[in-house]
């Protein structure tokens, strides 16, 4: 083994080029693995912006408040001190992509200019026109390749994560890989592993997501022994546009400047929208919440759209579908205002949204749930102490996880522009932790055996053999379709136990089907359909992680509704009020019992689910969530 | 309305095989765009004539035209698939892999190519590292900005690579959007302190002066960037560069 301890970081986006950075700036090579050329990761999709507390716009912005917005977005579920952190460090992590050379957007005065997103009061978004993700990825790409120049660092583009490599002491020396044009397996030594893998969206068949975030890393190492936490808590955008390829993101300010949310009140009605008259139209959103109307957060509005169309049968056309419709808004203000999206939907519906309403449905958007993941607390400040080895390590010594692919800070939702800000932060302090542990090490290491190496390269030709000769009569693009349609039906925006129950049966069916698998593809290069074979099976694994975990929990928390378990908040009753202070009182009773991580691990019969408790000593939860 | 959607596609099984050509037709549907379509084929691989073959092989991933995997050439344009909405193109749909490339498999071609040239052109802020050291970069006016922010959108898709004529598999050329970002990189303030190395790398054989003026690379941008206008603004840097040189010497 080389004297210098090494690193590989399985994925490029900015959690991962992230955390390459700093540890190469910590002084250690790292071997950098990607399914594409880094460049095209999926964080390029994230538009809107990154949070942190500058207080460009003079409103008197604090940190603190950044913690308690991103606190109670999360519904309490997340653990609290790194939240904390990420918070104070945002400020930090922006000045430094500043510096990196980001074109963000600017005032007049030539600094960076702030807006406001959902869930704050204060403008706290940092952005780059419309595109902040895509910007903020590049530059991060500018500065791994500029360390790729100093030749401290390899690049394994092309090449798919399979495994780690674990010692007999379960102890994680490398990964297993396969080079995605040959299909060679290799197995690669590595002191420490940081995995970077992204979301899962692919589970739910179409998502907003990259059609490569199929969540097949994480599941991996979880089929390995990696814990992985509140996998059923899954963000769901209100408005997406429909494709057969794709869900594409209608961005939350549609409804900000104006859009309604309607579907024809007959709904055999063959009408262009256009022509059927306001009289005919049905504004469910302005009808059922008459102070919000269009603009209710974003749980709230996809729940009411899924009410409108799964339960009284009126999406448009009898199709899961709802209009979202700005063509009374003037055509100059639209351009000035939206431009960038309306022309996104333009270029891929095919169909003007100055003239006639757009067709959405909400979408499967972002995972808070991934690789359960630690931290070590920072007795004197209540935070994480940064530079810990402990923080973002899995429940496998040796490997590390960051960005989406993890469980931390989210909690049961996201607050819109948390999420570039936790990939970027989750990146860093997953490789400075990495730095940490690998400077811990002795000096003299005993040599590894290569025993566990040609183990692992055995067992995984020998999945790839059998799917390559498995003879069934099951398409695993077929297969992924009715995963996603299982997901989309029965493990969406409102769930109830007896639709879980039929979703995990279908699932476990899917499993079975599995074994029963072809490929129409012998090809021994590029064989992409090998690849995606080893993925659905992988997807499936999840999938039934997910479901069991919201099986499970009886409550309505953050993304998790269930009708059933609602604590209904009294209308027009604020704290004080006897109504309220006995709402208050059935909350913290259900506190008590769910306030707690979902853990789940796996077992050869599927998932076993635990609990965790869940630190909240920086903000105690005291009152429900309030955006009244 | 056509009841069917078909395509020729030009395939190769692998880098060293030789090309054919192959005919598939699949049901219509409104909406479907060039990727949607093959994802539908790959899940039927069935050709025009009924016989079961291999899929086709593509690359893809945001399908929101940001990432710029996608690239191919669409009844004889670059352009990314996931935008090429089937409805407004002619049949039989030709699909081709970029020329520029090697090619992998299909329509999956090999841009490392692309990548190397920003390596060369030193693509990158010089900082002293990921830490925080409490200050931003320096002011940047709201025009300036902008100009850098058209730049900044290059997926590295392509495109423009594809449509130059200069720039070959056996070219030394290192094409319009490496450029480009030389461009970008030498008009931030202090990137602007790194601006000699990087004209220096442009200044080589294989650097600006192998543009031809095809103009071509600015036509196909997805992103309008203004390609030309950098090409043009670089002849002057480099010009300025080379008296520099010459009176140092």
């Amino acid at each position: 083994m080389a004297d210098k301890p090494n690193v590989i970081v399985v994925g490029g986006g900015l959690g991962g080029l992230w955390a390459t950075l700093r540890v190469v700036e910590g002084g250690f090579p790292v071997d950098l693995f990607s399914l594409f050329p880094v460049k095209r990761s999926h964080s390029c999709c994230a538009q809107g912006g990154i949070n942190a507390v500058l207080d460009v716009k003079g409103e008197g912005d604090t940190i603190w408040e950044h913690v308690i917005d991103t606190i109670k977005g999360g519904d309490y579920l997340a653990d609290q001190p790194p939240i904390k952190t990420m918070c104070e460090e945002a400020p930090g992590v922006i000045r430094t992509y500043d510096r990196m050379g980001v074109t963000f957007s600017r005032t007049p005065e030539g600094i960076m200019d702030q807006r406001l997103f959902g869930g704050v009061k204060k403008r706290r978004t940092a952005f780059a026109g419309a595109t902040t993700g895509q910007q903020l990825l590049y530059t991060i790409d500018e500065q791994v390749r500029r360390l790729e120049s100093d030749k401290e660092l390899n690049k394994y583009e092309g090449w798919e994560f399979l495994s780690v490599v674990l010692d007999d002491a379960g102890q994680c020396r490398g990964i297993a890989a396969m080079n995605l044009d040959t299909m060679e397996v290799k197995t690669f030594r590595a002191d420490a592993v940081i995995l970077a893998t992204g979301g899962l969206g692919l589970i739910w068949g179409r998502s907003t997501m990259s059609t490569n975030s199929t969540g097949a890393a994480a599941s991996r190492v979880f089929q390995q022994g990696c814990r992985f936490a509140n996998g059923e808590f899954a963000q769901f955008h209100p408005t997406a546009m429909l494709g057969h390829d794709k869900l594409r993101l209608m961005s939350e300010a549609c409804r900000g400047e104006g859009g309604r949310i309607w579907v024809p009140k007959d709904v055999g009605d063959k009408r262009q929208p256009s022509a059927i008259p306001e009289t005919e139209r049905f504004y469910f959103l302005e009808e059922w919440y008459p102070t919000y109307g269009n603009t209710v957060p974003r749980d709230v509005a996809s729940r009411a759209i899924c009410r409108a169309v799964r339960h009284m049968g009126m999406g448009v056309g009898g199709q899961n579908m709802v209009y979202l419709d700005l063509s009374h808004q003037p055509r100059k203000f639209l351009e000035q205002r939206l431009g960038g999206i309306l022309e996104m939907y333009q270029t891929f519906s095919g169909e003007d949204p100055y003239t006639g309403p757009m067709k959405v449905y909400p979408a499967m958007h972002y995972s808070m749930g991934g690789l359960y993941v630690g931290y070590e607390k920072d007795a004197k400040s209540g935070g994480m102490k940064l530079g810990s080895a402990k923080n973002h390590a899995t429940s496998i010594p040796g490997l590390w996880a960051c960005g989406e692919c993890d469980s931390a800070y989210h909690g049961a939702n996201r607050l819109g522009a948390n999420s570039l800000l936790s990939a970027s932060f989750s990146g860093r302090v997953a490789g400075e932790a990495v730095v940490t542990y690998l400077k811990g090490l002795p000096k003299a290491r005993p040599a590894i055996p290569a025993a566990p190496f040609d183990q692992e390269k055995a067992r995984q030709e020998a999945l790839n053999q059998a799917i390559l000769k498995s003879d069934g009569k099951e398409n695993p693009f077929a297969l992924h379709r009715e995963l996603g349609e299982i997901m989309q039906e029965k493990v969406f925006v409102e769930r109830n136990n007896k639709e879980l129950d039929e979703a995990l049966e279908g699932i476990r069916k899917l499993r079975d089907r599995f074994n029963q698998i072809t490929l129409d593809d012998s090809g021994t290069k590029v064989n992409q359909s090998l690849s995606w074979a080893r993925q659905i099976h992988d997807m499936i694994v999840l999938a039934e992680v997910i479901t069991k975990g919201a099986r499970l929990r009886d409550e309505c928390r953050g993304s998790h509704y269930k009708a059933e378990f609602e604590i209904k908040c009294p209308e027009g009753k604020f704290a004080g009020s006897p109504e309220y202070e006995a709402y208050r009182e059935r909350w913290k009773a259900s506190n008590e019992k769910w306030l707690k991580t979902t853990v789940a691990s796996h077992s050869a019969d599927g998932p076993t689910i635990e609990y965790a408790p869940i630190d909240i000593s920086i903000f105690p939860p005291e009152a429900p969530r309030d955006y009244r | 309305m056509t009841q069917e959607i078909q395509f020729r596609i030009k395939r190769q099984d692998s880098p060293d095989a030789s090309s054919y050509w192959e005919e598939f037709r699949m049901p219509y549907a409104p909406a479907h765009n060039v990727v949607s379509a093959l994802m539908y084929l790959r899940e039927h691989p069935v050709n025009a004539q009924g016989q079961k073959v291999q899929p086709v092989a593509w690359e893809c991933n945001c399908m929101e035209e940001v990432c710029g995997a996608c690239t191919m050439i669409v009844n004889g344009v670059p352009k990314q698939a996931c935008a090429a909405l089937i409805d407004d193109l002619e049949q039989p749909i030709v699909l081709e892999p970029l020329s520029k490339f090697p090619v992998m498999r299909d329509l999956q071609i090999d841009r490392q190519k692309m990548f190397d040239a920003l390596l060369k052109v030193k693509a990158w802020i010089e900082i002293g590292g990921g830490h925080d050291i409490h200050r931003h970069a320096p002011l940047i006016s709201p025009d300036e900005q902008d100009v850098r922010y058209h730049f900044s959108r290059c997926m590295t898709c392509g495109c423009c690579m594809e449509a130059c004529p200069q720039f070959h598999q056996e070219s030394k050329f290192i094409g319009p959007a490496p450029l480009a970002q030389v461009r970008l990189h030498n008009s931030h303030p202090t990137g602007v302190y790194n601006k000699t190395e990087r004209l220096h790398a442009i200044m080589e054989e294989g650097g600006l002066t192998d543009c031809g003026n095809a103009q071509n690379c600015v036509k196909v941008c997805p992103k309008d960037i203004p390609l030309t206008t950098a090409i043009g603004e670089l002849g002057r840097q480099t010009t300025a560069q080379w008296f520099r040189d010459l009176f140092s010497k």
